[in-house]
């Protein structure tokens, strides 16, 4: 299972944070080459971005690359270059209907057969930023097989909508509803917009828990020091890692014993219930739960 | 039988004591003590001469002897310089000077080497302009590096002779009773300058804040000390000190912090009671910070933080967590406000902190040090001292003295800096040998010297990027590429001795 708590923002023209972007364990890097970097730097950043997704290993997390949108003189040049590097994910900005994702689907095609790269393998990600792509939440996350997942980026949205971001974040309610809804209803991940106070620890572990309790599976973060706070709150507590543990036991035993139904004291135990036992042993494992000590002293107790 | 100066007849031989020296005066074999009884007044004593010249002169500094000087002003030091110039006005020429190391403060050196008055340097570091000069080869011989308990054993021992130690002091009374915690240009712990004023020859204190006697407590007693000169300043406040070191916002420096706290917590020699020493880098301040969560959270006090103190210390002995601090160096204004306050905050010298040879030294009762380092190792050799490009730029400092006293030395670094790698088959120059070095931790991992196996053992299950120390090399050299070997020139520029008094290396002159 593909955790996504955390996507870092690492700018596409600063080689000293693209080189090793990984070591902060986020479980994804997203390089930028939109809004972070300048026009004039279009061009190396791209340069930047390609070698270094050919020559450096990242290891076991997720690469991404934010590309310039379609509509801008840059974004056609990237997916070019960006194919070729293989990241795991194209993520495109400011989508706002369902035939921006089939045009850059149809792009990517295109390149894959091109270089030899197998169709298909590139997984993209979309963000939505403005009133029009929050209408439009469902279409757009149904709209093709490459999909994994919706970021929403609220930068834009909260000037589209003409107001501003508010500490309580009442204004993005209603969008962060639609995209988690749709997400969902289209069975991909949903990722919540960045918190740009990197000074403000308080404030980020408050928005964090609010969107974590809404249902996101993380958030894009701009700094690594957000990386262990957002891990911190998605990690689950000792009780209920007891409790999945507890319940997957009695699942592999009931398997092994070809018993169809089980129960875990007293309540029956259904599919959702294993899946989501599953899922919190995950986030333990991810989180650096050491669950060796923790089944020691459940077989002390 | 002879008559004294007493009038008594005193034997000159008395069976079964030595030789009998009959009494000459009152005033005759005392010779500080004022000679003009008959005045009324009290006598007034004092060791005050008007000028540094007035000190050299009277100290009987000739061609060829041995001066010293500390290094407790740091980069704000300003005696090493008015003592060199007068001495060079003076014509003596040829002498060693064996400061406790030596700043970027000290660039007129390169003229007094030049203009033969200085032959040798002896030294824990060399920084900035006269490390450049050393390096291309200005001293006909090597400059003699040591660790700071390395110079206490060479001082003890007698292999270091100091004929006139030249030491500022932050305030001093007309006797020679001297601190470092109070005046203008305060540095805290004067643990360096100590040794030398209890060994030296002669012992001149420069000052720019005499106090009323007695200036009470004391650091240097004026029972070592020869003269005393007043001057209007001996450093600058700015350079002595950091004003407060603040975390770093840096995250790559806290990662390394975060991963350096966790493998201290599971090491084993984090328990109750457990002792520390920490350096004032940014990622020990961090470090610091993040041991005092651990402490809190498991409910532990350390018994005593030794070393270079900083504020993150002294913050957490007010807090009540670090029970004593020994201190042979304060780092900022917190650690000098404090050594003066807290009573438990205590001074120490540096044969006290480092000397491998008296009888017991600080550094031995370490259970956890945390180290820099410019370079390290497959075989953890480290080198603090000359940079990558084979030019001398750091100080050997405690670095190997608490390397093997510790119960666990752990060196932080990241794995990159700028284009070169931190990790690599064979350091350039040897400071501490890498069978005292127990934990690399970088930024992209951490590895265990295979000969701490118990070490690894207790750190393998606690879900830290565990390497061995070739897969960080590889790693590094993965993005950097392995850069070609710098290039020297036959002749040795450096001399680097261990802390017994043994040579582990030496450093050759750059070539151009």
């Amino acid at each position: 299972m593909k955790l996504r708590r955390t996507m870092l923002y690492v700018p596409g023209n600063n080689p000293n944070m693209v080189k090793d972007a990984h070591i902060y364990r986020s479980d994804s890097v997203m390089f930028d080459l939109e809004d972070s970097v300048s026009v004039r730097e279009k061009d190396s950043a791209r340069f930047l971005i390609f070698h270094a997704l050919r020559c450096i290993d990242y290891e076991h997390t997720e690469t991404v690359v934010r590309i310039n949108g379609l509509d801008t003189p840059f974004g056609r040049d990237d997916v070019e270059a960006m194919v070729r590097a293989r990241p795991d994910i194209i993520r495109l900005p400011k989508t706002e209907k369902p035939e921006d994702i089939e045009l850059i689907d149809e792009l990517i095609t295109k390149v894959e057969k091109k270089s030899g790269v197998e169709v298909g393998s590139i997984k993209l990600f979309a963000a939505i930023e403005s009133a029009r792509g929050v209408v439009n939440a469902y279409r757009i996350a149904s709209s093709s097989e490459r999909l994994v997942g919706i970021a929403f980026g609220a930068e834009d949205f909260v000037t589209n909508l003409h107001t501003h971001r508010s500490k309580p974040g009442t204004e993005l309610f209603t969008a962060r509803q639609e995209i988690l809804l749709a997400a969902r209803a289209a069975g991909l991940h949903a990722v919540d917009t960045v918190f740009s106070d990197i000074t403000d620890d308080e404030g980020f572990r408050e928005e964090v828990q609010l969107i974590k309790n809404m249902g996101y599976d993380g958030k894009s973060v701009i700094n690594p020091r957000q990386v262990g706070i957002v891990h911190s709150i998605y990690m689950p507590s000792v009780q209920e890692i007891k409790t999945a543990r507890k319940i997957i036991r009695a699942i592999e035993r009931a398997e092994a014993e070809g018993s169809g139904v089980v129960a875990v004291d007293g309540k029956m135990i259904d599919k959702p219930v294993v899946d989501r036992s599953r899922h919190t042993l995950e986030l333990a494992r991810a989180s650096g739960i050491y669950l060796d000590e923790i089944e020691e002293e459940e077989s002390n107790a | 039988m002879p008559e004294n100066a007493a009038g008594r007849n005193i034997p000159s031989k008395i069976d079964g004591l030595p030789e009998i020296k009959p009494f000459e005066g009152a005033f005759q074999n005392t010779p500080l003590v004022r000679k003009q009884k008959g005045s009324r007044t009290l006598p007034r004593l004092n060791k005050i001469v008007d000028s540094i010249e007035q000190a050299v002169l009277k100290s009987g500094l000739k061609d060829g002897m041995t001066i010293s000087f500390h290094h407790h002003l740091r980069n704000g030091d300003m005696v090493l310089n008015m003592v060199m110039d007068v001495i060079s006005n003076l014509g003596i020429k040829g002498l060693t000077v064996a400061s406790s190391s030596l700043t970027s403060a000290h660039s007129p050196l390169v003229t007094h080497i030049e203009r033969g008055v200085v032959r040798r340097l002896i030294t824990s570091g060399i920084r900035g302009e006269p490390a450049e000069a050393v390096s291309r080869g200005l001293l006909d011989t090597p400059v003699l590096f040591h660790s700071h308990g390395g110079r206490a054993r060479m001082i003890e021992s007698g292999e270091l002779t100091i004929d006139v130690a030249f030491l500022a002091v932050p305030s001093c009374d007309v006797y020679g009773n001297a601190n470092g915690y109070t005046g203008p240009s305060a540095c805290g712990s004067l643990g360096y300058a100590k040794v030398d004023a209890v060994h030296a020859e002669k012992v001149v204190l420069i000052t720019d804040n005499l106090v009323e006697y007695p200036n009470t407590p004391f650091s240097i007693h004026q029972d070592h000390v020869d003269f005393i000169v007043p001057v209007d300043q001996i450093g600058d406040p700015q350079g002595i000190s950091a004003g407060s070191l603040r975390m770093t916002r840096n995250p790559r420096d806290i990662l390394i912090a975060q991963y350096a706290s966790h493998v201290i917590e599971h090491s084993g020699f984090m328990e109750d009671g457990f002792s520390i020493q920490t350096g004032s880098g940014s990622i020990s301040l961090a470090v610091t910070q993040f041991l005092r969560e651990v402490m809190l959270r498991k409910n532990f006090t350390a018994s005593f933080a030794l070393g270079g103190v900083t504020g993150n210390i002294v913050k957490l002995h007010e807090e009540g967590l670090v029970k004593r601090i020994l201190d042979v160096q304060s780092f900022d204004q917190e650690a000098i406000r404090s050594i003066a306050e807290n009573r438990y905050h205590t001074e120490i010298d540096a044969s006290y902190y480092a000397n491998p040879h008296n009888k017991g030294c600080a550094t031995n009762k370490i259970n956890v040090v945390v180290l820099s380092a410019m370079e390290i190792d497959t075989d953890f050799n480290v080198n603090v001292l000359t940079g990558s490009d084979g030019v001398i730029r750091g100080a050997s400092g405690g670095h190997s003295d608490t390397a093997i006293g510790s119960g666990i030395s752990i060196v932080v670094a990241p794995l990159i800096r700028g284009r070169t790698a931190t990790v690599v088959d064979s350091v350039d120059t040897i400071i501490t040998p890498g069978e005292t070095v127990d934990v690399l931790v970088t930024d992209h991992g951490v590895a265990v010297n295979p000969r701490r196996q118990d070490i690894f053992d207790r750190l393998k299950t606690k879900h830290l990027p565990i390497y061995t120390i070739e897969q960080l090399k590889q790693k590094a050299e993965k993005i950097t590429g392995v850069p070609e070997p710098v290039e020297f020139e036959e002749k040795i520029v450096g001399v680097v001795e261990y802390r017994d008094g043994t040579i582990i290396d030496v450093i050759h002159q750059v070539k151009e």
